[in-house]
C-alpha cells in the first residue's frame, strides 16, 4: 500500500459529501414530513401498503431484466418461504437454483 | 388496544443483527463488485472507502460511477449528486412508512438512526413490527450489521479485482432480490394487499419498459400505496 492509495483528490472528496448529504436527506425526510403531517385512517393504510408496493416495485424490475432465470428463482424462493417461513432457506435455494440454471447456461 | 412503549435493548440489537446473516453474501459479493469497480476507475482506495462507507446505498454507487470520469469536472459532479438523488428516492418513502413507529423515539435517537437506513433494515424492522416487536434495536442492530459489513466488505474487492470473479455463477446476484421476495410473502393479508401490489408492479413495469433506470421504484411504490390507501374495507 503506497501512499498514493491514501490520497484523495478534492473535487472527489466533495461528490461523495454532496452525495452523501443528498442521500442523507431522501432517508430523514420522509421520516420527517410524516411527522409533520395528521395522520389519518387513509393516510395509515396508504403507509402500511408501502412496504410490499416497494418491495413489488424493486424486485419486478430485476425480474424484467434478470430474464426467465431470475424470475424462477425468486419463485423458488417465495414458494419455499410459504411452506417453511424460514428467510435464509428461501435464499438458499434460490442462489442454488440460480447456479445451478447458470452452469446449465440458461 | 393501547399502544406498547417502543424500547430499544442489546438484546434486540443482536437479534437485528442475526436476522441480517442469510443476506451477508450478497451483500459481500455486491461491495466487493463495486470495490472492483472503483479500482477499475481509477479511484484511489481512500476516495473508494469515503464514497462507499459515506454514501452507503449500493445501487446508486454503481450509476454514480457509472456517470465518473476522470479527471473529475464539476459538470460530472453535479450529474453524480443527481443520479445519486434519483436512484435513492424511495428513501423518502421506506423512511415515511417508519415514521408509525419510530415516531416515538426520541428524535436525538432517531435522526443519527436514520443514517443508517436501507431496503434490507427497514424490511427486517417493520415485518417484526407486524409481528408485534416494539424494540427498535431490530432496526439500529441491523443497520449496523449491514453498515459493518458492506464497509469491510469492499476493501478486498478493490484489492483483489476479482476476487469473485463470476458472482452470478454462485447465484449472489439473485441473494438480495430473493430475501425481498421471501419477505414480501409474509406481508400478504388478503384482498388490499392483492390490488395494491397489482397497482405497483403494473405502474413499476411500466415506468421501466418507457423510462428505465431506478425510477420504477418510486412510481410503483407510490402507486401501490394509494391504492391500498384508496381501498376501503
Amino acid at each position: 500500500m503506497t501512499d498514493a492509495a491514501f490520497s484523495a483528490d478534492r473535487l472527489f472528496v466533495l461528490a461523495v459529501l454532496c452525495m452523501s448529504v443528498v442521500t442523507y436527506a431522501l432517508r430523514a425526510g420522509g421520516y420527517w414530513v410524516m411527522g409533520r403531517l395528521p395522520i389519518t385512517p387513509r393516510m395509515r393504510r396508504g403507509l402500511e401498503a408501502l412496504p410490499g408496493a416497494i418491495i413489488v416495485s424493486t424486485v419486478l424490475p430485476i425480474v424484467l431484466q434478470g430474464g426467465l432465470a431470475v424470475g424462477l428463482c425468486l419463485i423458488v424462493a417465495a414458494a419455499v418461504q410459504v411452506r417453511l417461513r424460514k428467510e435464509y432457506i428461501a435464499v438458499f435455494c434460490a442462489a442454488a437454483v440460480a447456479a445451478g440454471l447458470r452452469a446449465t447456461g440458461l | 388496544m393501547p399502544e406498547q412503549n417502543v424500547t430499544v435493548s442489546l438484546k434486540g440489537c443482536l437479534r437485528g443483527a442475526m436476522m441480517c446473516v442469510p443476506v451477508f453474501p450478497g451483500i459481500i459479493a455486491l461491495a466487493a463488485v463495486f470495490g472492483t469497480v472503483a479500482a477499475q476507475k481509477g479511484l484511489t482506495f481512500l476516495e473508494t472507502v469515503m464514497m462507499n462507507s459515506l454514501v452507503f446505498a449500493g445501487a446508486s454507487q454503481f450509476v454514480a460511477m457509472e456517470v465518473y470520469g476522470d479527471p473529475l469536472t464539476l459538470g460530472t459532479l453535479v450529474a453524480m449528486v443527481g443520479v445519486t438523488g434519483a436512484v435513492n428516492m424511495r428513501m423518502l418513502l421506506i423512511g415515511a412508512s417508519l415514521r408509525p413507529w419510530l415516531g416515538k423515539v426520541p428524535a436525538y435517537q432517531t435522526y443519527p438512526a436514520l443514517y443508517l437506513l436501507t431496503d434490507l433494515n427497514w424490511l427486517l424492522a417493520l415485518s417484526e413490527y407486524g409481528k408485534g416487536e416494539r424494540d427498535w434495536g431490530i432496526y439500529l442492530g441491523s443497520g449496523v450489521i449491514v453498515w459493518t459489513v458492506w464497509s469491510l466488505a469492499v476493501i478486498p474487492g478493490y484489492f483483489a479485482g476479482s476476487l469473485i470473479s463470476d458472482p452470478k455463477a454462485f447465484g449472489l446476484d439473485v441473494v438480495l432480490p430473493a430475501f425481498f421476495a421471501a419477505l414480501l410473502v409474509p406481508l400478504w393479508k388478503g384482498k388490499r394487499q392483492t390490488v395494491s401490489w397489482l397497482a405497483a408492479g403494473i405502474v413499476a413495469a411500466g415506468t421501466w419498459y418507457l423510462v428505465g433506470g431506478y425510477w420504477s421504484i418510486f412510481t410503483g411504490a407510490l402507486a401501490g400505496a394509494f391504492a391500498g390507501a384508496y381501498l376501503d374495507d
